[in-house]
């Protein structure tokens, strides 16, 4: 069980974090760049000193600012996966497992036989001789990952360990990454800010914006309940803060819109791209919100096409092939936009 | 494409490399060449190359057991205090080396400051010494050392002490294991730059330690002796030193010249 809560500052960066882990458990930390992630992570692992707090691990008190304990990274039970690998270039694949084993006093012999056990293990057995710059971006993460886990450690930190490899690759080593943590007991702290990867690899998710949480939950509870816009983006939703009067809620970014249940003060109003209609002139009929946008982007979104407009509001609509074709989509475009207010989810801000 | 320099610059070019070159033509024309190898096995001239080859390698040893932890040191010091530290480091090349002896022998001098403290409590006198050669030598040849690896440290991703960190890994065991064998390369450079650098030291060796055939005259003092009264010694001493100069040039050419012109 980890129970953290770090301050520091670094630069601009003024962290405040309350985190709590259990055993086997991994927990996504997500968040734009810049929001303290990697930091965090390098609280954890004892890189860094928090300025206060307390972080607990298994009931172990591994830094307490207030009566000066702080266990140097090289103390502690930790195991951390670095953004691009960092394995030491002059150790072949098979030292690179064993050095944490070295380090905590294994005998060479001892320590090679147990590396080579992790490799065979995430099917890397072959690769035991070869220096790390032979290997591909996936299989040196998962080498890293190998590393990090041969001493045991009961803490597993990662961070962003798919963000340096190329699509193909993610996809491949994503679903490796998956089945080899599932099988760790350890505590598991994953940063991300790819969505795919926080809702395949966490089990929860901790959002982290300008050094603070500001969402917590399953991706699922995040998906259907986005508080930020960061998160709305993150999981592919329109989310709009604004202060409901009855049925018409005013933006704080400007704009009204008309929504299904009436409530009264702030509130955050999220819909799903796919029920944002567009339209080439002015639609019709009620209950519809419409305003006039102009296209911003178009991108494909599998078979459908995302596209994001300008208001106010800005909106993210994500309609067919054959409707950007017979609207004229492309950035520029002054076109309507509407959506039913029953397409409008509410809640409380 | 690139454009040939004008005229003017290419002439002042060609006088340039005159003036490095046509001393060397100069002494390899006046050589003895029938009898260099004679002139090399005679007696005074062995006593003075085995004296530089043992003395510049006890240098380059000491530059290195002495620099390494020096260079650590320095790389991973910030602000003036390591402006300074580091100007300190590098005065040595830009000093005139007889400074340097002179410096020593009042430090380390029969009367010098810790010269005089060594003689009273350990009975050690290391003026005119075969050691003083050493320490004259190491003195002018430490920044090679301690500059090449205090760069290449520096430009060490501190990712690698990180992850060997989280490893289990203390501070000395991560330095042996990953970051001295990452920075190995610039090391064996600045290895044999020093020990170059030593193997050619004249000013602070004679100031410092004195002339004294087969105790503390080197090559280079070898040669400057001989200048007055066996010239064909002088050239044959010379040319040998050219020699060893051209081989360790060559050994480092990708190392040193073209990676410091590359940066």
């Amino acid at each position: 069980m980890l129970r953290a809560d770090v301050h520091l500052q670094r630069g601009d960066l003024d962290l405040d974090v309350a985190l709590d882990a259990r055993e086997g458990e991994t927990v996504g930390v997500v968040g734009p760049n810049g929001a303290g992630k990697t930091t965090l992570l390098r609280a954890l692992a004892g890189l860094e000193t928090p300025a206060s707090g307390r972080i607990e691990l298994d009931g172990e008190v591994l830094d307490d600012p207030a009566s000066g304990r702080h266990v140097p990274a090289e103390e502690r039970s930790v195991g951390f996966v670095f953004q691009d690998a960092v394995l030491f270039p002059h150790l072949s694949v098979l030292d690179n497992v064993a050095f944490g084993l070295r380090a905590r006093g294994y005998a060479r012999g001892d320590a090679r036989r147990e590396a080579h056990a992790w490799l065979a293990r995430l099917g890397l057995a072959d690769r035991a001789g070869d220096r790390p710059g032979a290997l591909s971006g996936g299989q040196a993460q998962r080498v890293a990952l190998a590393r990090a886990l041969a001493p045991a450690p009961r803490l597993l930190l990662l961070d962003e360990p798919l963000a340096s490899l190329d699509a193909a690759n993610q996809v491949e080593v994503r679903t490796a990454l998956a089945s080899d943590l599932s099988e760790v007991a350890a505590v598991r702290v994953l940063v991300t800010h790819d969505p795919v990867d926080a809702a395949v690899l966490a089990d929860r998710l901790v959002v982290l914006e300008g050094g603070r949480v500001t969402q917590s939950g399953s991706p699922a509870d995040l998906a259907a309940r986005p508080r930020t816009s960061y998160v709305a983006q993150l999981v592919g939703v329109n989310l709009w803060r604004g202060a409901a009067d009855g049925t018409a809620v005013h933006l704080s970014g400007g704009g009204v819109l008309v929504v299904a249940e009436p409530r009264v003060g702030p509130v955050l109003v999220t819909v799903r791209p796919q029920a944002v209609a567009l339209h080439r002139a002015r639609p019709e009929g009620s209950p519809r919100n419409t305003w006039a946008g102009v296209v911003e982007t178009v991108e494909p979104a599998g078979d459908r096409v995302r596209v994001r407009l300008a208001g106010p509001p800005a909106v993210v609509a994500e309609v067919t092939q054959a409707a950007v074709a017979a609207l004229g989509l492309r950035p520029g475009t002054p076109t309507w936009v509407s959506v039913k207010a029953t397409e409008l989810e509410v809640s409380p801000a | 494409m690139t454009r040939r320099p004008p005229a003017f610059v290419v002439a002042l070019g060609v006088v340039a490399a005159g003036l490095l070159v046509l001393p060397l033509v100069a002494l390899a024309q006046r050589a003895p060449w029938r009898d260099l190898g004679a002139i090399l096995a005679s007696g005074p001239v062995l006593d003075a190359l085995w004296l530089s080859l043992a003395t510049a390698t006890a240098a380059a040893a000491v530059c290195v057991v002495l620099g390494v932890p020096l260079a650590w040191v320095l790389a991973r010091m910030r602000g003036r205090g390591a402006t300074v530290a580091r100007a300190l480091v590098a005065l040595p090349m830009v000093l005139p080396p007889v400074v340097g002896g002179a410096a020593l022998l009042f430090a380390l001098g029969r009367r010098g400051v810790v010269g005089d403290w060594l003689a009273d409590q350990f009975g050690i006198v290391l003026v005119f010494s075969p050691a003083a050669v050493v320490l004259a030598q190491a003195f002018v040849a430490m920044p090679f050392l301690v500059l090449s690896v205090e760069a290449a440290l520096r430009s060490v991703d501190p990712r690698y002490e990180d992850a060997a960190a989280t490893l289990g890994a203390g501070r000395w065991v991560t330095f042996v294991r990953v970051t001295l064998p990452m920075v190995l390369p610039s090391l064996a450079t600045g290895a044999v730059l020093a020990w170059a650098r030593a193997l050619g030291e004249f000013g602070a060796t004679i100031t410092f330690a004195g002339n004294l055939r087969g105790r503390t005259q080197t090559m280079p003092l070898a040669v400057f002796l001989a200048l007055e009264h066996d010239r064909e010694a002088a050239i044959a001493l010379s040319l040998l030193l050219i020699a060893v100069a051209f081989v360790v040039l060559v050994a480092l050419r990708d190392r040193w010249l073209l990676t410091s012109g590359r940066h």
